[in-house]
C-alpha cells in the first residue's frame, strides 16, 4: 500500500502546485490522475496555447507551465500513480483514509485532496442504442492489448490521430480492418493519413466514408454492424471487435459517489476557511470546487493549494506550532537532500 | 445600448430571451453560462470538446468555420447541417434576434 500525508487526486497544475506547498511544510505528497502523464487539461487538451493570466508570466504555453511546475516541486519527491483512476474512497477508524483506483492501487493517508478539474478523462461514447451491452463483449474504447485483435475481424470509428494510429498498426495484426468516418477528410498527422491512404490502396484495409456506424448486432457478444453510409442504404458488416474512438471527455465519475456534497458538477467546499468538504479531512480545490464567488482560473487553484495545505498541516500535526515562511527567507529545503536558498550578503570592512 | 436579444431553446424545448452585451467580447457559450443555461463549455471556449454544440434555426450571417471547429464538428455526436460551437460565435450587433437551439448533451 502506497503511504503518504497528502494524497491529491488530479496531477493538473493545482495538484501539481499543492506538492510545492506540502513540501515547505514538510509534509510528503502523492498523485493518482487518470491520464497516463502529469499536466491535467494543460497536458492533454492544449499544451500548445498560450495562457496569459499566470502572475509573473506575461504569456507561458500551458505545456510550459507543466514542465516548470514539475520542475519546481521535483525536490519534493511526489510519488505519481498515472494511468489510474481514483475509484473508492474509504474512511478508517482513525479518520484515515484509503483511495483505490481503478486497477486496484492502494493508497493510505490521513489527508485527501481532490484536485480533479473537470473530473477524470474518459472515452466518448457515441450515441448508438444499446452500446453499453456490448462493452467488453466485442466494443472497447481503449485498446490496451493489442493480441486480443489478432486474427479478427475489427472495425473502427472516428477521424482523429488514434483512430489512424490503430487503424495502421492493426492492419498487420487482425485478420480485416474497417476504418469508418463520418467525413472524407481526416484529422490527424499527415504521415498517418498518407499511411492509411497506401493500407487503402494496396487493399489491406477497407476505408468507408462519409459513413457512421448506426446499430450494433449480436445477442450476447457483438457479432456484426450497421454502416450507414451518407445518400446510400446501410449495410451490414460481420465484426468481433468495434473500436470507438473519439477522443476524451472529462467526467466527474466515481468522486460524484464518495458522499461529497456536489453542486452543479462541482464540490462545495468551505471557502471561508480551509476548502475543506463536508468528509473532515477531504479537501477540494482548483476546478472541481464551487463556492460563492468561485472563479475557475489556474491562479485561484494556486491560492487554494497554498491555504489548504496550512489546514492539512494542523490535521496531520495537532497541535504543533508553526508559521508560515517565506520562501525569500527560509529558501527550499526539499526531501532529496537540496537547499535552495538566497546567496547570503557578506559585510566587508574597508580600512 | 449595445446589448442584443439571442432567443436559446433548450433541450427541453424551452425557448429561453437572453440579453447579451456586444462590447464584452463574449461567445455564445458564454453567455449561455452566464446565463446558466446547461452548457458545460468543458474547454473553455477552444473548440476542443463540443459540450457547447448547437443547431442555428435563424438564418444569420454568421462567421466561417475555423478549422478547429470544424475539426471538432467532424469528431462530436449529433452533428446536423446548422451545427455550431457556441464558444465560436462571438456576440456581434448583426446577432440581434439570434435563434439558437442546444444540441443534446454528450
Amino acid at each position: 500500500m502506497i503511504q503518504t500525508d497528502i494524497l491529491i487526486i488530479g496531477a493538473g497544475p493545482t495538484g501539481l502546485f499543492t506538492v510545492f506547498e506540502a513540501g515547505l511544510l514538510k509534509l510528503k505528497t502523492h498523485l493518482i490522475d487518470a491520464l497516463p502523464q502529469p499536466g491535467g487539461q494543460c497536458s492533454e487538451i492544449y499544451p500548445k496555447k498560450p495562457i496569459y493570466d499566470i502572475p509573473g508570466f506575461p504569456e507561458i504555453l500551458a505545456g510550459d507551465l507543466i514542465k516548470n511546475l514539475l520542475k519546481q516541486i521535483e525536490s519534493f519527491e511526489p510519488g505519481f500513480t498515472l494511468g489510474e483512476r481514483a475509484e473508492t474512497l474509504e474512511r478508517l477508524e482513525d479518520d484515515t483514509f484509503i483511495v483505490t483506483t481503478n486497477r486496484g492501487t492502494k493508497h493510505h493517508a490521513p489527508v485527501v485532496v481532490i484536485a480533479g478539474g473537470l473530473g477524470s478523462f474518459e472515452p466518448r461514447k457515441p450515441p448508438i442504442a444499446g452500446i453499453e451491452k456490448y462493452e467488453d463483449k466485442g466494443i472497447a474504447y481503449i485498446i490496451r492489448d493489442p493480441e486480443v485483435y489478432r486474427d479478427k475481424k475489427v472495425v473502427i470509428a472516428g477521424g482523429g490521430d488514434s483512430a489512424l494510429d490503430w487503424t495502421i498498426f492493426l492492419a498487420s495484426v487482425a485478420s480485416e480492418v474497417t476504418l469508418v468516418h463520418r467525413r472524407n477528410e481526416f484529422r490527424g498527422a499527415l504521415d498517418s493519413v498518407e499511411k492509411v491512404q497506401e493500407l487503402k490502396n494496396l487493399g489491406k484495409i477497407n476505408l468507408i466514408t462519409p459513413a457512421e456506424i448506426t446499430e450494433l448486432h449480436g445477442e450476447t457478444e457483438l457479432t456484426s454492424v450497421t454502416i450507414t453510409k451518407n445518400g446510400a442504404a446501410p449495410i451490414q458488416l460481420e465484426v468481433d471487435h468495434f473500436i470507438p474512438l473519439f477522443g476524451l471527455s472529462p467526467k466527474l465519475g466515481p468522486i460524484g459517489n464518495w458522499g461529497l456534497e456536489i453542486e452543479k458538477n462541482a464540490i462545495k467546499v468551505d471557502n471561508s476557511y480551509d476548502y475543506q468538504t463536508n468528509i473532515p479531512g477531504v479537501y477540494a480545490i482548483g476546478d472541481v470546487n464551487t463556492y460563492k464567488g468561485k472563479l475557475k482560473l489556474i491562479l485561484s487553484g494556486f491560492h487554494e493549494a497554498a491555504v489548504m495545505c496550512q489546514s492539512a498541516y494542523q490535521r496531520i500535526n495537532p497541535g504543533k506550532k508553526y508559521l508560515m515562511k517565506y520562501t525569500t527567507v527560509s529558501g527550499v529545503e526539499g526531501f532529496d537532500g537540496s537547499k535552495k536558498e538566497a546567496k547570503k550578503e557578506t559585510v566587508q570592512a574597508i580600512y | 445600448m449595445s446589448d442584443i436579444i439571442i432567443y436559446i431553446k433548450d433541450r427541453e424545448g424551452n425557448k429561453h430571451t437572453l440579453l447579451a452585451p456586444t462590447d464584452m467580447a463574449m461567445n455564445l457559450m458564454e453567455v449561455c453560462k452566464a446565463y446558466e443555461l446547461p452548457v458545460k463549455g468543458t474547454c473553455g471556449g477552444m473548440a476542443m470538446c463540443a459540450s457547447c454544440q448547437c443547431y442555428m434555426l435563424s438564418d444569420h450571417q454568421l462567421p466561417e468555420m475555423s478549422v478547429e471547429e470544424d475539426a471538432m464538428l467532424a469528431e462530436t455526436f449529433y452533428v446536423k447541417e446548422n451545427s455550431r460551437l457556441g464558444c465560436q460565435i462571438p456576440i456581434t450587433k448583426n446577432l440581434d434576434k439570434l435563434y439558437v437551439e442546444l444540441a443534446p448533451e454528450i
